[in-house]
């Protein structure tokens, strides 16, 4: 089952969907993948608002290191990997010891999303400022693809690539979700002082699972700029997108493996359907999509606080379960 | 096993534990007993390393470990409950134990047998072990039985037993000391037991310690510290009678 359900995704591009449907396919699984990476840390009680800072990082990083410097995107990207991993040890460290926590943790990661915008901002010499970056192109002459440049003009690449990396951040996912990691952040998140004291490090565990969150989210900043070799302040940090990444996870369901990714889907196809439905109306009224998301937030944490998935989940196993029960 | 000198602790101008010292050997129950605001839960936390001490030194096994983080302090062989039980409730009562278990012992057993060793602290306590029992339902009783385990799964050599019996009714605190004693006798394991019911707590220790106002004014075996007069003045007052016959019964 889970088997074919990939072989049939895994044949996408030879559906002839066409290039507009094939980007969707791509941008759900790369915001898919981004929020599940967000999710690792985020359903631990680790509710982050500045996940945009680390997208930024490792999208500026890789943009910013080939155009200035010639360097390839493949070592941008580690550089854009290491840099996020010391911002998350920086703002993450004096969290974790302070125990600032729930609310307080999210406002921090808030700002922390904002001041990356800012940033990116302000070197407007060097990044384009709002008007944000492209990178230069290595594909002229012709060529259709350059793998030191990692740029390729046939989505189909992309498509692979991408599901590729997708795959690996739902396995981390697993993997974090089976571990005794899993336990122990949860026991810190429910009980902080009592975790600490049957011998759990709470400043390495939530450190752990952040590094891991963020790393993963940087390498989801650099695909995004690989992938639309365009990147602005916009849509790779601050608030909008960090915003973006919770409600995503938790429209979609944060508990579940597929939940993010669900929840990608549903946020991109909603954003898609707004902009077709209202387009007109968006020119009037240029904030109305965020009034909606913001409204289907509120909705969403009342009534399906589990998400689409979480909820289905349940709500099948409920149904599996009486019919078993009615059989004996 | 463990020596306390000279242990003080302020918050900010009122002192909370002032120049406690006290010696215990392995083996040994010692309850620490006081009235409400004496200054035990400082004791134990400043022992557990919940709190850094002002001044003054803790000793376990020859080592000093005042000011080091619970965990540390978890990874030495000091196991604490909490006088309000602090359950982790969104996991299983296997799971609650099971990572006391792995993290009690650092990491260094695996999860099977992380596993393996909850379910036995668990039947040790009479709670059930099984993958579907949870904490919601649990009474004060079971709360007290969880907070044990959970302590006892982290393999110490020490155990500190906060306030354990508060919330129970009498038989259920009778059975609560029973336990504290049988794990003494079969685990090998030295206790100090804080308690303000003191009755119970006289059936079971080898010696008190009487706190006031965070200054010991009291410690000896049982018998002496119920005869004590200012014991008796600050603390005991009416019921001293009862405890009394409590330590002669034992005694008998």
């Amino acid at each position: 089952m889970k088997f074919l359900a990939l072989a049939l995704l895994a044949g996408t591009p030879f559906y002839g969907l066409g290039n507009y449907l094939l980007h969707l396919v791509i941008m759900c699984l790369l915001w898919g993948y981004v929020y599940t990476s967000w999710s690792i840390m985020g359903r631990l009680g680790l509710v982050s608002f500045g996940h945009g800072a680390f997208l930024g990082i490792g999208a500026y990083s890789v943009v910013m290191l080939w155009n200035h410097f010639g360097v390839s995107p493949w070592i941008g990207a580690l550089a854009g990997v290491v840099a996020s991993a010391l911002v998350a040890v920086i703002i993450g460290l004096p969290c974790f010891r302070f125990k600032i926590v729930g609310h307080y943790f999210a406002l921090v990661t808030l700002a922390l999303s904002e001041v990356t915008r800012l940033v990116i901002v302000a070197l407007r010499d060097q990044t384009g400022g709002s008007l944000g970056a492209t990178p230069n192109t290595a594909l002229a002459q012709g060529n259709p693809w350059s793998l030191g440049a990692l740029q390729f003009s046939d989505k189909i690449v992309w498509f692979y690539a991408i599901l590729v990396v997708w795959l690996a951040g739902l396995w981390v996912w697993t993997k974090v979700d089976r571990g005794m990691t899993r336990l122990a952040l949860e026991a810190i998140s429910q009980e902080e002082e009592a975790a600490a004291s049957i011998g759990i490090n709470v400043t390495r565990s939530k450190l752990f699972v952040t590094l891991i969150s963020a790393v993963m989210t940087s390498i989801g900043g650099v695909l995004y700029a690989q992938y639309q070799l365009y990147i602005n302040p916009e849509t790779v940090s601050g608030i909008g997108i960090s915003l973006q990444m919770v409600f995503g996870v938790i429209v979609g369901g944060m508990f579940v493996v597929l939940g993010p990714t669900v929840g990608a889907v549903f946020t991109l196809l909603l954003s898609e359907g707004l902009r077709l439905a209202l387009g007109d109306a968006f020119k009037q009224f240029p904030a109305l999509d965020l009034a909606i998301y913001g409204l289907m937030l509120v909705l969403f944490i009342i009534y399906l606080p589990k998400g689409i998935l979480g909820t289905a989940t349940d709500a099948w196993r409920k149904h599996s379960s009486a019919r078993a029960a009615a059989r004996r | 096993m463990l020596e306390v000198s000279g242990l003080s602790k302020k918050f900010g101008g009122f002192t909370a534990v002032s120049e406690v010292s006290f010696k215990l050997q392995e083996g040994e129950i010692l309850g620490l007993i006081g009235p409400n605001g004496s200054g035990k839960s400082t004791t134990f936390n400043l022992i557990a390393g919940l709190h850094a001490p002002s001044s003054g030194s803790v000793r376990f096994a020859g080592e000093e470990i005042a000011g080091l983080a619970p965990a540390a302090v978890c990874h030495r062989g000091i196991a604490r409950t909490f006088q309000i039980p602090r359950p982790f409730r969104k996991l299983s009562l296997l799971e609650n134990v099971a990572i006391a278990a792995f993290y009690g012992q650092n990491q260094k057993i695996s999860r099977a047998k992380a596993y393996a060793a909850a379910a036995d602290a668990l039947a040790l306590v009479q709670l059930p072990g099984g993958a579907d029992a949870r904490v919601e339902g649990l009474g004060a009783a079971g709360l007290k039985k969880l907070e044990l385990a959970r302590a006892l799964a982290t393999q110490p050599k020490l155990l500190l037993a906060d306030e354990s019996l508060g919330g129970l009714d009498h038989a259920e605190m009778e059975q609560a000391a029973d336990m504290l004693a049988m794990i003494r006798r079969e685990q090998g394991i030295t206790i100090i037991w804080v308690e303000h019911i003191m009755g119970v707590l006289m059936r079971v220790v080898d010696r008190c310690i009487v706190l006031d106002h965070g200054e010991v004014i009291a410690q000896g075996q049982p018998v002496e510290v119920a005869h004590d007069p200012k014991v008796i003045e600050v603390y005991l007052g009416t019921d001293a009678a009862e405890v009394q016959q409590t330590v002669a019964q034992r005694a008998a």
